[in-house]
Parts: C-alpha cells; sequence; structure tokens
C-alpha cells in the first residue's frame, strides 16, 4: 500500500464528509479561524490581571474557575470544568496533560508545541524542576513545585504572582504583562 | 457550542491577539482542516467528544511505543489517525474511499491549483457531487 500524504488523506476526508452533508465547510472554516485569530491566551490574561485586581474576583475563580471564567463571557469547548491553581512565593505550579493534550481552550487557545510534546507530558512529572530550568524558569529548592494532570475531567489553569513593581497598574496595563507560558506555569509574569 | 463562536476579542488594541503570545496555532494548512474537522462535526453531534479523545490517546501512546527513532511526533497526525477511527467506526466513511479519494487526488496533474480558469475540466478523474 502507497503512503499518501496526510494533506492529501485529510483533504480527502474532507470532501467525504462535505459531500455527505456532515460537515458544513461554511461552520468548519468558522471554527478554525476563530482558534486561529480570536481564542487565545489574551481571555486568561484578562482573567489573571482581574483576579490581580478585584479580591472578590479571585476568591470566586479559586472558588469555582469554570463559573468565573464565564463571567466573562469565555466558554466553550474544552473549557466545561477549568480549576485554577494560584502560584505562592512558596508554591509553584505547572500544568501538563499525561495522555493527550486537554487544555483550557477557552482561556488559551489551542494548545503550543511545546505542550503537546512526548518530552514534556513524560518528563515534567518526573523531572518539573530540571524542565522548567530548561525552559528558562529558574525556581528556588525551597520553591515546592505542583504538576496537574490535565483530562477530560479538569483542566487546570495557573494564577501566576503578579510581578512586582506593578501595584498602581489597572487592569487593562496588567493584561499585557500576561503571556501563555505564565498560565501553563512554565514561565514568570515580568514587569 | 455556538457560545463559543460569540467569544472574540479586540483584533487590534494594546492587548494584541494570541500570536503575540507566540507561534501559529498550525504548522501546515491541514493541520487546520483536521482541527476544524473534528470539531465540526462534534459540534454538529455526530460524536462524543470523550470518543474521539479516547482514541487520541491511544494513537499518541502508540506512537511514542512504536516509532522509528528520529521520527518527529505529530500531533494532528495522530489527530488524524484517530479521526478517521471515529468516522470509520460510525460508518460515515470507509477507511477505502478515503484512501481512494486520496489517490484520485494525488493523481492531479502539477499545477491543478494554479489559476482558477480551468473550471472542472481536464482532471482525468471524477471527483463526484461538488454541488454544497
Amino acid at each position: 500500500m502507497t503512503r499518501v500524504p496526510i494533506a492529501l488523506r485529510t483533504e480527502a476526508l474532507e470532501q467525504l464528509l462535505v459531500e455527505r452533508g456532515l460537515v458544513d465547510p461554511k461552520v468548519m472554516d468558522g471554527f478554525i479561524k476563530m482558534y486561529e485569530t480570536d481564542v487565545g491566551p489574551l481571555n486568561g490574561a484578562k482573567v489573571v490581571a482581574k483576579a490581580w485586581t478585584d479580591p472578590e474576583y479571585k476568591a470566586r475563580l479559586l472558588e469555582n474557575g469554570t463559573a468565573a471564567v464565564a463571567e466573562l463571557g469565555f466558554r466553550g469547548p474544552q473549557g466545561e470544568h477549568i480549576v485554577v491553581v494560584e502560584n505562592t512565593p512558596d508554591v509553584h505550579n505547572v500544568v501538563v496533560c499525561t495522555l493527550c493534550s486537554c487544555y483550557p481552550w477557552p482561556l488559551l487557545g489551542l494548545p503550543p508545541a511545546w505542550y503537546k510534546d512526548p518530552a514534556y507530558r513524560a518528563r515534567v512529572v518526573k523531572e518539573p524542576r530540571t524542565v522548567l530550568a530548561e525552559m528558562g524558569l529558574q525556581l528556588a529548592d525551597d520553591v515546592q513545585i505542583q504538576v496537574w494532570d490535565s483530562s477530560s475531567e479538569v483542566r487546570y489553569f495557573v494564577l501566576p504572582e503578579r510581578p512586582a513593581g506593578t501595584e498602581g497598574f489597572t487592569e487593562e496595563q496588567l493584561a499585557p504583562l500576561v503571556t501563555r507560558d505564565t498560565m501553563a506555569g512554565v514561565a514568570r509574569v515580568m514587569a | 457550542m455556538t457560545a463559543a463562536l460569540t467569544v472574540s476579542l479586540d483584533v487590534d488594541g494594546p492587548a494584541a491577539p494570541p500570536r503575540s503570545n507566540g507561534e501559529l496555532v498550525f504548522a501546515e494548512p491541514w493541520e487546520s482542516r483536521a482541527f476544524g474537522l473534528a470539531m465540526t462535526l462534534n459540534e454538529a453531534g455526530a460524536f462524543e467528544w470523550e470518543e474521539f479523545r479516547q482514541r487520541l490517546i491511544v494513537r499518541i501512546a502508540d506512537w511514542e511505543t512504536s516509532h522509528e527513532p528520529g521520527e518527529c511526533f505529530s500531533y494532528y497526525r495522530c489527530w488524524l489517525d484517530a479521526l478517521e477511527q471515529v468516522v470509520v467506526a460510525r460508518e460515515f466513511v470507509t477507511a477505502g474511499a478515503v484512501q481512494e479519494r486520496a489517490a484520485e487526488l494525488a493523481a492531479r496533474p502539477a499545477g491543478w491549483d494554479h489559476g482558477h480558469d480551468h473550471g472542472d475540466h481536464g482532471h482525468g478523474h471524477d471527483h463526484g457531487d461538488h454541488d454544497h
């Protein structure tokens, strides 16, 4: 059997599903565009900035992540059960999906390549401190690292530490500081 | 899940869209098509997401235990394999039909997609009913 290039196999599958009326190309293009351009880490950044500036919102966010992010309009596929874990000076949280790539899409968009990589998925559980250091995040030896394994039941989301020097910042000034990697727990927010 | 479609953001402004945080979402166009197919079928109620996810988990695990040394991991290749398994299991299409169509597409003459004034003629094969 000859091996058909995967792009052609995908195209073939799409044609057949469209011809059979199972896939509406307009709906499909809408989904692709949405995840290419609209849904991304900026959503999560807005949640973080609000939590940093509104203690009551932060309490709600830690209590029920799904409901609190829905307050800002962020919901949808792969966001059905979001649990927010808070970084502190003593505890650093990092997120993985050891089995596949479960990830809070409504807050962060689709996962980046490193998150899906077999090496990350296997190693961050066994040697998180080393993996984080390799990714550029050096944590002091006395900082405890918690690794959270996402699944279809629970998608973890990290509330990073607010950086020093941002005391007077508004939500709008804070949000751009919050990168995707900080909300997966593989980086620190820099002022 | 049309609710998700209402989630939209400023496309410009101080807080730039997702790309300001890193790489492109899809490395190649077919990856976006494979992603879109799964999303669209699931949204239309054609299968349960968990059904797909379980097959994806198995495909990824299979790759990890059986890939050639040096072969790069392709997440969306596993994704497409899992999707194909779901649609075949659900009897939406047969594996043979996908192969056959892919072979037809592979037989397109070079430059088939250059210029849009060719219409449907000249391909030497029939793509079936494209009236959609």
